[in-house]
């Protein structure tokens, strides 16, 4: 049973953490160079790509980084810094463990032989330069999703190094991610015992709403829950977590409140058309429950009767994951990254233990990089 | 307990179903593969016209995408809310608020009411991985009188 979600014990910047809500940038292209083949290298430049930054945080938008995030070196993208994350975010917040997220090039490219070679520099660049530099820091695997093989390979590739500690997904997508040509990306990160998250991000070909392509960036941003929401559903439905059972899926910067009324309408719905989903052997909010992981920026809970309400309908105190989502603006004061008094064994799974286990991080990270 | 009879043997072949008033009640006499069974037309979750439902059988499944249609045409699936009964036993079948523990020994529950077929057809399914549902539709011993070819039903 889990513990109330009232409780007596609120968050102080200060009391360890991990943090699986890190957004590390490429400063510029050419940083990527060094981990690009020759070829590779020339196209892009003949080419005269300036740049492969994707725009789901523009530069210009004030929410896109808290205004101190910006490096001081103006014309670099804010997270680009190592120095400026330790300054601003590992130390200070007494991080443990930061889960990194760079999202650059991979997903907005069509010609999908680049995408798998700027997902692996991406990918080597992390390792190099965050990784092995800060044994606090944790990253993710980038993956050209379009590509089954080289997806596996590149899993296969960096996890045996546990300084990886998932798989990251644009949660835009071209098919909804339960479809079984994605089943391969999954089954290589249950084996390798890696978590799949799936990211606010992407946006090749397919409008972020069901009803066409909205006007304005408030609306993009908000629809992200919608993209969100499908993508649960389509792994539930689909059975990857009775095809997968041990995988965990992790959903960051998702929100999680709009979770419970989509577990009631996925359980009330269920129980009439079960014959169209044989697999599925339990009630889908309970299988949600088990796998899915999700981390808590953006907080969108308008006071503490909310909170305390949400998190008796979700469930469950295993499923939420602390996050800055560093360095996009959420928040002033770090006591709101999570301002709500909790249990003291709920708020430690929400600090830390929940990432803990989740990414399996009593493993030893290795300092030295391979390529 | 009285005998009525419902139907000519005829009038309700084999997939067939006839729905009649006896005693009060409505019932629904079906010819499962030329055996006739009835249960009544009254859904024990919420009441709905049972025996109108469809015709079908159970779809069982241990991985996506891979199916095993056991049963077929001896489940009605209530109109209402497509809850399965099996209308040999009247059980209904698949609970959604049961999970489908494979791990552990399935408990064989024998229920002495049932006509000696019934717990052999829940054995099977049981062991196909369903569970048992919470529900049981009312049957009614039926028989054929072969000198007169009609279905007597007996309430």
């Amino acid at each position: 049973m889990p513990e109330p979600a009232c409780g007596t014990l609120r968050y102080q910047r200060g009391m360890p953490v991990v943090d699986a809500d890190v957004h590390v940038a490429i400063p510029r292209i050419a940083a990527l160079y060094p981990y690009l083949s020759e070829h590779w290298h020339d196209t892009l430049i003949e080419s005269g790509v300036a740049s492969l930054e994707v725009n789901t945080y523009p530069r210009g938008c004030d929410f896109s980084a808290r205004p101190d995030a910006r490096p001081e070196s103006p014309g670099l993208p804010p997270g680009s810094s190592l120095e400026v994350v330790q300054r601003q975010l590992l130390d200070p917040w007494n991080v443990e463990v930061a889960v990194a997220l760079c999202d650059y090039g991979t997903h907005i490219l069509h010609n999908e032989d680049l995408a798998v070679a700027v997902a692996r520099a991406v990918n080597d660049f992390l390792a190099d330069q965050w990784l092995s530099k800060d044994t606090r820091m944790r990253g993710s695997i980038s993956v050209c999703t379009e590509r089954a093989g080289p997806a596996v390979a590149e899993i296969e590739r960096l996890a045996r190094r546990p300084e990886f500690v998932q798989v990251a997904l644009p949660v835009r997508s071209q098919h909804p991610y339960g479809k079984r040509l994605y089943w391969p990306i999954y089954e290589a990160a249950e084996r390798r015992g890696l978590a799949v998250a799936i990211y606010a991000g992407g946006g090749i070909g397919n409008p972020i709403t069901p009803v066409g392509w909205p006007s304005y960036y408030l609306e993009d941003y908000v629809s992200f829950a919608q993209a969100f929401q499908s993508q649960l559903l389509s792994l539930v439905t689909e059975g990857v977590f009775v095809k997968y059972p041990k995988l965990k899926v992790v959903f960051v910067d998702s929100g999680f409140t709009w979770i419970p009324p989509l577990m009631w309408r996925l359980d009330k719905n269920w129980k009439g058309t079960r014959r169209e989903v044989p697999w599925i052997d339990r009630l889908p909010s309970d299988m949600i429950r088990e796998h899915l992981r999700v981390t808590i920026q953006p907080l969108d809970l308008p006071n503490a009767e909310r909170a305390e309400q949400v998190l008796e309908h979700l469930g469950s105190d295993e499923m939420l994951l602390f996050g800055t989502d560093y360095p996009h603006w959420q928040f002033d004061d770090p006591a709101e990254a999570w301002p709500y008094p909790l249990a003291p064994a709920s708020l430690d799974r929400l600090l830390r233990s929940n990432a803990v286990v989740t990414y399996d991080l009593d493993r030893q990270v290795t300092m030295a990089p391979d390529r | 307990m009285a005998k009525h009879a419902v139907a000519a043997v005829d009038e309700i072949p084999p997939g067939g179903r006839k729905i009649v008033d006896l005693e009060g009640r409505s019932i629904g006499v079906f010819n499962v593969a030329g055996e006739f069974y009835a249960i009544r037309n009254t859904c024990p979750h919420q009441g709905g016209p049972l025996c109108g439902g469809v015709l079908t059988g159970f779809v069982i499944s241990d991985e996506p995408g891979r199916y095993q249609y056991l049963r077929r045409g001896e489940v009605v699936r209530c109109p209402w809310h497509g809850w399965e009964f099996d209308i040999k036993t009247g059980m209904s079948w698949v609970d959604p608020k049961r999970i489908r523990v494979k791990r552990y020994p399935v408990t064989l529950q024998e229920v002495t009411s049932d006509p000696p077929d019934a717990a052999v057809n829940s054995r099977e399914l049981r062991e196909a991985g369903l569970t048992e549902g919470p529900y049981r539709a009312e049957t009614y011993p039926v028989s054929v009188d072969v000198v007169k070819h009609l279905v007597i039903v007996e309430v």
